[in-house]
Parts: structure tokens; sequence; C-alpha cells
């Protein structure tokens, strides 16, 4: 196959394929929403770069145009064409239905995962020294009271993980506690799920709240232990000497 | 009958009066207006008290949100407008290139029209809020009442020099143009002034600084000096280039598609390549100034800074990025298709180092729009472990934000710098290596952005912000400041090969450059509603609370129909005011007198504005 039309189709297919089943072969399936957005800028790419100039635009938009009007479809090209006519609004009225439909599944979420914590645990600092006794001790309590959920290697894969959804945080990762200040998982962990706010709709947090049982001390040393295990900082305004 | 009137009447009833018992007189008469007079502080009094107004149907917050936007887009215009049709006046003045005199006179011609709208949705603005938010503007009046007369005393200079600017612009040529430039310079001062004295009533809103002891100017000085004030005030001047610089690219696509005669295409094709110029220009830079706003703002507020970025405003970045890559597409794809129709031959040529880029971009795009929080439904969820992807799901955090927003910077900066060498051949004897040097220094600049970025995921986050993103900006700007001049300098020299033909871009050049203005537009509609929902439930963010009804966050899809209508509404505005603008040009000729004849733009020229000169072809 040649021309850039076709290989625009074999980009779009090979790019969906890629996404679809080959990169799950190494990490997680991705979800609907990503394929289609890499998807749409891999078109988008196609595009622009095939209309950059009148001859490849001719050669983009040409079959295009054949195709639609007609002119020199005969035989097989023909049938094709007609087929195609009334297959695609039938994908659409398909596409259609199963959308709008009702169905059982609950719909696609953005919950918003780091609400904005209220205004009295902002700028709290840990009052505690980091020394290794306090990070041992706070170590313990993790042991204790947060890795069953949160895995001893705080990676989120505690015995009792696999029953929650979503799954409880991993530390390990980049992108969870070293993006947030100390006073955040103080607040978190005091307040737990249900002191989520308004803005973190649906309140799907099965984690405690911890104030009722834990005294405020305990709860910081957690929070030492919990960045020193995982191997990570808490963001400050200050660098550590 | 005598008609006697009231005061006859009375003048019968009372007893003739001496003039000392006049003081008995007014006793009796303050006794009979007491009550008027307390039901008139009653009046006042509840008029005092009134916090809020609203219009039914609409709703008090609505209007606003609309008329504040039209004036702040058409502010943003007004402004950045003048930045560059002076720069422009200065490269005639300093070329003798008659064209780029007249193209900063058009340039005026459009900010003179957009001047008395911008001013007309100031003042409703200002009725406005008197009117609905009554307790906050006596609040903060009471706060910046004496910046409030320096604001009005910069208006008075802004517009007399306008004035002057405008209308004086034949009578200032010759011996006069140091003034008339002088004029122009004062009105850059004047409109930077108009910019930065109400961004401190706004910032004050969401970072304040109050000061309960001290005179009024004290006061005053103390709420304008707060936190994010400057980081607004440079956010907002690059911001306005970009709008002025898109929008007048805009107009130019327009009257390119409208145009009737092959000097009008050259003429507004060379307009609309000036205009994405100066775009681009602003646009280079706009991230980072975006990125130290933000900076202060988390440094202000952890909790103002998660609601930006992680929490429920998060989406929003999501939408900026989208926005900002078509924005970084479209003034791309003008500049490749300038190289393809302006250039002739030059499309084999350029057609690998363009797919190179192309693809570079898209895939730095593809990074920027991955949120950190996946839109999953529960059983994608389920199988992905939550909707933080393992793999993916480290592109959503701002070290891999920053990275590609500087490798997209870094690719639009040597798309435009391809543009400027295309069609010509370096002569100097030292060009060969100095293009090799550049080369180097590009790849090692790509690869020492791409190490921080990844670096940045392995330390505090504290050093990522102070030094590795600090880092990455400089290597781009480093980029940026050696290779200008070297460029200029290698193009001196440099013979032209194929002669740059003006007025043949195809027709989604114009089009490209009207989406590009209304990126732009719902860009800042975008990211204005951002900021101003930062502060939650609050008029001044923990000092004064919305007690109103609509003291609450809109649903996004909501704001999101918002920024659309502005934008429609504004862009309605100003082909509005540019018709009217172009209206009255038609209008000044007779019968017998033909269209005025647009600068003529000599073949091979390419624009001094690129950094070239004119007089290279020879």
């Amino acid at each position: 196959m040649k021309g850039p039309l076709a290989k625009t189709a074999i980009l779009l297919v090979g790019m969906y394929v890629f996404l679809k089943f080959i990169l799950p072969l190494f990490t997680a399936p991705l979800p609907a929403s990503l394929i289609f957005l890499y998807l749409a800028l891999t078109f988008a790419s196609a595009m622009i770069f095939y209309t950059m100039s009148g001859g490849s635009l001719d050669e983009f938009m040409g079959p295009v145009g054949r195709f639609l009007t007609g002119s020199g479809q005969a035989g097989i090209a023909g049938t094709a064409r007609i087929l195609v006519f009334v297959l695609f609004p039938l994908l659409v009225g398909w596409q259609t239905y199963t959308r709008l439909a009702p169905s059982d599944l609950p719909p696609a979420e953005n919950r918003t995962i780091h609400p904005a914590p209220p205004g009295e645990f902002v700028g709290l600092a840990n009052p505690y020294p980091r020394t290794p006794e306090n990070i041992m001790m706070g170590k313990g309590l993790y042991a204790a009271f947060c890795s069953p959920c949160h895995g001893a290697n705080f990676d989120g894969k505690g015995p009792a993980a696999v029953g929650f959804n979503p799954p409880p945080a991993n530390f390990s990762d980049p992108g969870t506690i070293a993006q947030l200040q100390e006073s955040y998982l103080f607040w978190r962990i005091k307040k737990g799920g249900v002191g989520l706010p308004v803005e973190a709709m649906p309140w799907k947090s099965a984690m405690p709240r911890w104030e009722v049982e834990l005294p405020d001390e305990w709860i910081w040393k957690i929070i030492m232990g919990e960045y020193d295990g995982a191997g990570q900082s808490p963001r400050t305004w200050e660098e550590e000497e | 009958m005598k008609n006697h009137g009231i005061f006859e009447n009375l003048k019968s009833f009372v007893p003739t009066v001496k003039p000392s018992s006049l003081f008995g007189w007014s006793v009796l008469w303050a006794l009979v207006l007491l009550p008027a007079l307390v039901w008139a502080q009653d009046a006042a009094t509840q008029a005092m008290s009134v916090e809020y107004r609203d219009i039914p149907g609409l709703g008090s917050r609505n209007v606003v949100w609309v008329v504040a936007q039209q004036h702040l887009l058409l502010a943003g215009f007004v402004l950045g407008v003048p930045i560059f049709a002076w720069v422009c006046e200065i490269v005639g003045w300093k070329t003798k290139e008659a064209r780029y005199d007249k193209l900063a006179k058009e340039f005026t011609k459009l900010l003179t029209s957009a001047y008395a709208t911008t001013a007309l949705f100031g003042g409703i603005l200002l009725f406005l809020l008197i009117g609905l938010y009554p307790k906050l503007m006596a609040y903060l009046s009471d706060i910046f009442f004496p910046s409030f007369i320096v604001y009005c005393l910069l208006f008075l200079l802004e517009t007399a020099t306008l004035y002057l600017y405008w209308y004086g612009w034949d009578a200032m040529q010759g011996n006069r143009k140091a003034f008339h430039l002088f004029l122009g310079f004062l009105l850059n001062v004047f409109a930077l002034g108009i910019m930065v004295v109400p961004n401190a009533w706004a910032t004050f809103q969401a970072s304040p600084v109050v000061v309960a002891e001290g005179t009024a100017i004290d006061r005053a000085w103390a709420a304008t000096w707060n936190p994010t004030w400057w980081p607004v005030n440079i956010h907002r001047l690059i911001a306005n280039v970009v709008l002025g610089g898109f929008i007048c690219g805009a107009y130019a696509g327009i009257r390119y598609l409208l145009a009737a005669s092959q000097e009008e295409r050259e003429h507004y094709d060379w307009m609309g390549y000036v205009g994405n110029f100066i775009g681009v220009f602003g646009m280079l830079p706009l991230p980072f100034a975006g990125y130290w706003l933000m900076r202060e703002i988390y440094q202000y507020n952890q909790q103002m800074g998660i609601t930006l970025m992680g929490g429920f405003l998060a989406w929003l970045f999501i939408l900026q990025a989208m926005l900002i890559g078509v924005l970084f597409l479209g003034a791309n794809y003008y500049f490749w298709m300038g190289i393809t129709y302006r250039i002739p031959g030059s499309e084999r040529s350029y057609r690998r180092p363009i797919l190179a880029m192309l693809v570079v971009l898209m895939v730095c795009l593809g990074v920027w729009m991955t949120p950190h929080s996946l839109v999953a439904s529960l059983e994608e969820a389920r199988k992905m472990g939550g909707t933080h992807h393992p793999l993916l799901g480290v592109f959503g955090v701002m070290s891999a934000k920053m990275t590609v927003s500087n490798l997209m910077i870094l690719v639009t900066f040597m798309s435009f710098i391809m543009y400027w060498r295309a069609g010509k051949q370096e002569t100097a004897g030292w060009a060969k290596i100095a293009k090799s040097v550049m080369g180097a220094l590009l790849v090692i600049a790509g690869i020492a952005v791409i190490v921080l970025g990844v670096w940045g995921y392995f330390v505090p986050a504290i050093i990522r912000i102070n030094y590795f993103s600090v880092a990455q900006v400089l290597i781009v700007l480093f980029i940026m400041l050696t290779f200008t001049p070297l460029t200029a300098i290698l193009m001196k020299s440099a013979k032209t090969t194929t002669e740059m033909v003006w007025g043949q871009m195809p027709i989604r050049a114009g089009y490209a450059l009207v989406s590009n203005a209304v990126m732009v537009i719902l860009l800042m509609s975008l990211m204005g509603y951002a900021r101003s929902s930062s502060r939650v439930h609050w008029h001044i963010y923990g000092v004064m609370r919305d007690t109103s009804d609509y003291a609450y966050s809109p649903a996004l899809g909501y704001a999101a129909a918002f920024m659309s209508l502005n934008t429609f509404v504004f862009c309605l505005l100003v082909a509005f005011i540019f018709w009217v603008a172009t209206m009255g040009d038609k209008g000044k000729k007779t019968p017998d007198q033909k269209e005025p004849e647009p600068a003529k733009i000599p073949a091979g020229v390419t624009p001094a504005m690129a950094g070239g000169s004119p007089r290279e072809k020879a």
C-alpha cells in the first residue's frame, strides 16, 4: 500500500495494536481514554504533515475525494464503496446505542485524588526531630497499623490490599507522598477517608480515621517512618542540610 | 375666589414671628422633621448594609464573569499591541523601510479602535462590581484608594499619549520621528502602569497582605506588594504580547483570505507572518513566567497550590496542555507552510527535519496531556491497580511536564531558526564550524533537559523546583540567546539561493492564524478562571469570605461552557471593532480613488523582524 492516506491508516492501526495489545504485555493495560488521546495525536500528526504542501495534500485527500465522488470506482472498489456507505452509519448507530443504552456499569471517573487540605492543616510542620530513634519508632508503628494495607515494602501491596478498590497508595511511587508536604499526610492519616472534602467525591477511600486510635505524636512519627522506608522526601520549601 | 398657595396658607396659619422666637421655630421644625431624618438614616443604613445584589435570571456572578473576561481580553490586546507596534516603528526607522512604519501604523489603528471598547467594558465592570458586590468593593476601596487616584492619572496620560501618537503619526515624520518614537515609549510606560496597578487589586484578593496600621498610602503600598503581584505582572505582560501578536495575525489572516489583489495578498501574508512571529516570540518565555507564578502561589499557600495543581482545578491544566499544544502546533505549522510555499523548491529538503520536529512535538504533547489520575472505568482501574498507571503515571507529575514543555519550546525555536535560514547559503568561512557547534549544542541541550527531567524523580521536590527546573529553563534560554545572534551574523553575509515569494500561502495558512488567535483567547479565559477559582469561597483569600448565593465553585463543564462563551463573544467584539476600523478606511476614499496600495514587499527579502536584513539580497 502506497500513498499518504494508506500510510496514515497503517500508522493508526499499528499504534492501536501497540497500545492495546503489545504494551499490556509489559505493564498494566491502558484505559480507553488514553488510547483515544494517543490515537488522536497520531492522526493530527499525519494531518499536519500531509497538508504541509499542495502536492502532499492532494495525495492525502485525493483518494478520499475519489471515494466520496465515486470517480473511477468500479468493480470490487465500487462494491466496497457502497459497503462502507452502508456499514459506516450502522457503526455510528451502534456506537451511539451502546453509549446511551442503560448499563449497570459505573461511569468512568475523574476523582480528585489529592484534594486541597483544610486550612487548619496547612503549613503544619513535623514537631518531632528526624532522629534515628523517631524514625525507627515510626517504622514500628507503620508495621503495626499501616503495613497490612500499604505493604511492608511501602509499595501499596499489603496482604489486605487486594480487598480494596481503589487500592492503597504506593509510597515508593515518586508521584505520591514525594509530591506532598508532611502536613498533607498528617491530615489524611488523622481524618481518613471520611474526612475527605466535597471536591474529592465520590469518597472512595477505606483509610481509617486514625485520630480516634492514635495520638498525634504517633502519626507524625509514622509519617517520618513512611518517607524513610519508601526512600522519598517530603515536599518542603527549605533544603535539608 | 383667590387661590392661595400652600405657603400662603401656612403663612396665614402661622402667627407673625418675631426674630427672638426663631430659635423656638427651628426647634419645632426639627422635631417635626426628626422622624424623616431617622427614616432617611434607616434607608442609608439599610443601603450600607447590603452585601450583595443579584441579577435575576442571569446571576450576578455570571454577568461579572463575562464582563470581566471581555474587559481583561480587550485590555490584554490594548496593552500588548503598543509594545510591538512601537518595536515595528523602531525597526522601520532604523532600516529606513516604510513598510514597517506602515505596519506599525496599522497595528496602532487596531489599537485605537479597541481602546474605547476596553474602557467601556472597564466602566461597565466597575458599575457592576459596585452594584453587585458593595461590601467587597467598599473594603477594596478602603485599602486601595490611593492607587485608584494613580490609576486615573495613568489613564488620562495614556489616553492623551495615544491620541498624540495616533493622530500625530503622519505629522511627526522626518525630523520629528524621534519625538514620535518617544511618544510610543511613553505610551508603553503608561500602559505598563495601567496594567500593574489593577493587577495589585486582583492579586491582593488571591494573596492578601493586610496592614492594620499606618497611613492610607502605607496600607495601599503593603497590599500592592503582595506575593503574587510581580509574577502576575510579568506573566500578563508577556501574555498580552502573545495575545496581541496572534490577534493581529488573525486580522492579517482574514484580510489575506479576503484580499482582492496580489499586492494585498503579499502585504497581509507578510503581516500574518509578523503577527505569528510576535506571538511565538512571546510564547517561548511564557511557560517560564507561568511556572514562576505557580511556584509563588504554592509557596504562598499550600492549600491554594494543591487546589490548582492537584485538586479539583487540576483538570483545567490538562485542558491547558491541549490548548498550548494546539497553539505550538499551529505556530509551527504556519512556519513550516511558510518554508514550503514562500521558498519554492524547499519542500523536499526540509521534509525530514520538519517530520522529526513534528514527532518530537507530538510525543511531548502526548506526555504533557497525560493526566496523573487517568479517566478510567471501574474495570480499567481494577486492571491498572488504581487510577495511576504503573508506567505512564510518571508522565503525570511536574518533572515530566517541565521537561516536555522545555523541549517543545526548543523545537519551536529551532523551527523559527530553520525558517530564517531557509533559501539561503552561508558564505562566511566559519559557517560550517558554527553550524556544527550549534547542532552539537542543540543535541546536548536536549539530552540535558531530559536527563534533568528524569533525575527530578529521584531527588526531593525542593531540589527539583529550585535547581533542576531552573537549570532546564536556563539551558533553553542559553540556546535561544546564543543561536539568535549567531544566526543573525551568519545570515548577514549569506547569499539568497531561493527568493522568498509573498502572497502564495494557501488558504489554510489564514485559517491557522485565526485558529492560533482562538486558542490563545481560550487559553486566557481558561487560566483566568483557574486563577480566580483558586480563591474558592473567598472574595479575599483568608480575609473576606464569600457569603453570597454563589459561594461555590461551578462544575468544570459549566465553567468550560462559559469560557467558550467568553471566547465567542470576544471574537465577535474584535471582529466588529476591526470591521468598523476597516470601514473607516474605505469611507475615506473618494469615488475615483482606488484602495490605498499596501506596502509592497520586494521579492527575496527576509523580514527584518526575523533578524535578517532587506539588503542581504544584494
